[in-house]
């Protein structure tokens, strides 16, 4: 707009420049015009930018808390949190409610995916268990775990093994659906060269069928982790004795926010990182995927 | 059930239909076909689409059952899979998920790898072993295609229109390829493909299929290698060109109503 009105108040010719190279000496380097330093400064914003909100977010945050028009009880200052969580690191009380904590959702996990990965294989392979099986389980999936909880409690009490029993009920049910369409879409055209090629049942299975139904399991494995965590903060905050969530309903009852918010950001990092493993392990399981190989 | 030892490997194998017949529900799809093919013979099937002939040829593969007649390979009657036939499909159908010498390996057992980079090599493509298939061009699918099928060294190779989608000139150097390996390993050939030029170029036979029956067999006794600018090329490419597009029975009348019928179809759906 301004470049326009300008050019329209003094001629083109006084807004044209002769190109000429920049040159920077004292670099020793000689670099074309708007090339080289348009693009760097670009690359750079477009780093930054994203960061931008959050940073905004917290400055604004600080801001308000230092001036006192945010009271603790509500939130409290971004670096009374930082403070928490570096006494609670210290004292070694975070790790042991983040390992806890931890363990019970990979323990749920393996029960639960395990089991939904065991029936998915045998019902998306045999049309016999599919028969048997999949309408039942495909019934029962409408049922939300959470649902459960009061039968839960019933059933197991408050004890760890109400919490890995939710998990593992909630964590089942995509992997088994995404494991039986995985195996039940795999393309028949490579089953019958393969069998044409004089593969065994089990030479088939292993390196057709699973390779096959590989990236759709992954896929049921991100949602069950991200499930996992939602559960387990559910889970956790109905009663326990140790775990974030323990952590943090007891930060509660003493309206310790800090720590409330520490324990917040734990799942946060947690969920993160539980995405990140689901990442790297889709990257290095399905290489050979055009869409998964990383951009040289 | 024959194996490939390498002693029968290299040696093509006899084929004998006898009245061979397949239905599905009403529909005969391949009516009484009767076919000798000598060993070591490259076979040509045509025709228009839907005519019976990638019918032939699985049930020859053994993917599927006749409802009746018989079919015999090495003088023995045939039925289900056999270990010395290898198919290529229109599809390359390799496995996106092993590399490519992987692909052509597949099946073999770990003492015969080696057998897999010699036989990529002879299909041009010794370099790309360590690739995925994804990264190859659909020639060059087709051609670890062609090396996966030839590795076990079958004695009857079964190509089910197997250069359809490749571009003209790349079909052209498949072609000097499967005529090599075809003359280099002896084995017998069958070939269906709606391309009488492939069939004309390939075959020692060409054998026309329209609606289910066996209509034309004739043979090619042209020297090879074939040049598509010879004369005689020409004249018989056309001549079975001909017969493929007329329709003896069925004068005149079919292109009408099919037509037609296509265009009420297309009415239907922009409606």
């Amino acid at each position: 707009m301004s470049n326009t009105l300008q050019e329209l108040q003094t001629g083109p010719s006084a807004s044209v420049h002769p190109e000429q190279p920049w040159t920077y000496p004292h670099l020793g380097l000689h670099i074309p015009p708007n090339d080289a330093l348009a693009l760097a400064v670009k690359a750079i914003a477009r780093r930054l930018l994203p960061w931008l909100v959050p940073l905004a977010l917290i400055t604004a945050w600080h801001i308000a808390s230092s001036a006192g028009w945010l009271s603790t009880r509500v939130l409290p200052a971004p670096l009374d949190v930082v403070q928490a969580a570096w006494t609670l690191a210290e004292s070694g009380e975070l790790w042991t409610h983040v390992k806890v904590s931890a363990a019970r959702a990979l323990t749920g996990l393996a029960i639960g995916g395990g089991l939904g990965l065991l029936l998915g294989l045998l019902t998306g392979s045999v049309r016999f268990f599919e028969t048997l099986l999949d309408s039942s389980i495909q019934m029962v999936r409408n049922i939300p775990a959470l649902a459960l909880i009061p039968l839960v409690i019933l059933w197991f009490g408050i004890d760890e093994s109400a919490k890995l029993f939710l998990i593992a009920v909630s964590v089942f049910f995509p992997i088994y659906l995404n494991t039986y369409h995985g195996i039940r879409n795999v393309d028949p055209g490579l089953i019958e060269m393969a069998r044409t090629y004089g593969l065994s049942r089990w030479q088939l299975y292993t390196q057709v069928i699973l390779p096959g139904a590989l990236s759709s399991i992954l896929v049921g494995l991100r949602f069950s982790l991200g499930l996992m965590w939602v559960i387990l903060i559910v889970a956790e905050t109905i009663s326990a004795q140790a775990g974030i969530g323990y952590l943090t309903m007891n930060a509660r009852e003493f309206l310790q926010t800090d720590i409330v918010l520490v324990g917040i950001l734990l799942y946060a990092l947690l969920g993160k990182l539980a995405d990140l493993f689901a990442g790297a392990l889709e990257r290095s399981w399905l290489r050979w995927h055009p869409g998964y190989q990383a951009k040289h | 059930m024959t194996t490939n030892h390498s002693a029968t490997s290299g040696r093509g194998v006899p084929l004998a239909l006898h009245g061979l017949t397949k239905r599905y529900g009403q529909r005969t799809v391949l009516n009484h076909a009767q076919l000798t093919i000598e060993p070591g013979e490259f076979v040509a099937i045509v025709g228009r689409s839907g005519c019976g002939k990638s019918t032939l040829l699985r049930l020859v593969a053994g993917l599927e059952a006749a409802s009746s007649g018989s079919l015999h390979i090495a003088g023995k009657p045939h039925a289900g899979l056999r270990n010395d036939t290898r198919i290529m499909f229109q599809d390359a159908r390799l496995l996106p998920w092993k590399r490519v010498i992987d692909n052509v390996a597949l099946g073999l057992p770990e003492a015969q790898r080696g057998a897999a980079a010699k036989v990529l090599e002879q299909v041009g493509l010794g370099d790309r072993g360590a690739d995925w298939p994804a990264r190859l061009s659909g020639g060059q699918r087709q051609r670890v295609a062609l090396a996966r099928a030839l590795v076990h060294q079958p004695n009857l190779l079964l190509l089910d229109e197997p250069l359809g989608a490749l571009d003209a000139l790349t079909r052209i150097e498949m072609h000097a390829l499967i005529e090599d390996l075809w003359l280099r390993h002896g084995f017998t050939a069958l070939l269906v493909t709606h391309d009488v030029q492939e069939a004309v170029a390939l075959a020692d036979r060409v054998v026309l299929i329209e609606d289910g029956v066996i209509a034309l067999d004739e043979r090619i006794a042209l020297p090879r290698p074939r040049s598509r600018g010879d004369a005689a090329f020409a004249a018989l490419e056309k001549r079975i060109l001909d017969r493929v597009l007329q329709r003896p029975g069925e004068e005149a009348t079919p292109i009408e109503p099919a037509w037609l019928g296509a265009a009420a179809h297309g009415l239907r759906w922009a409606i």
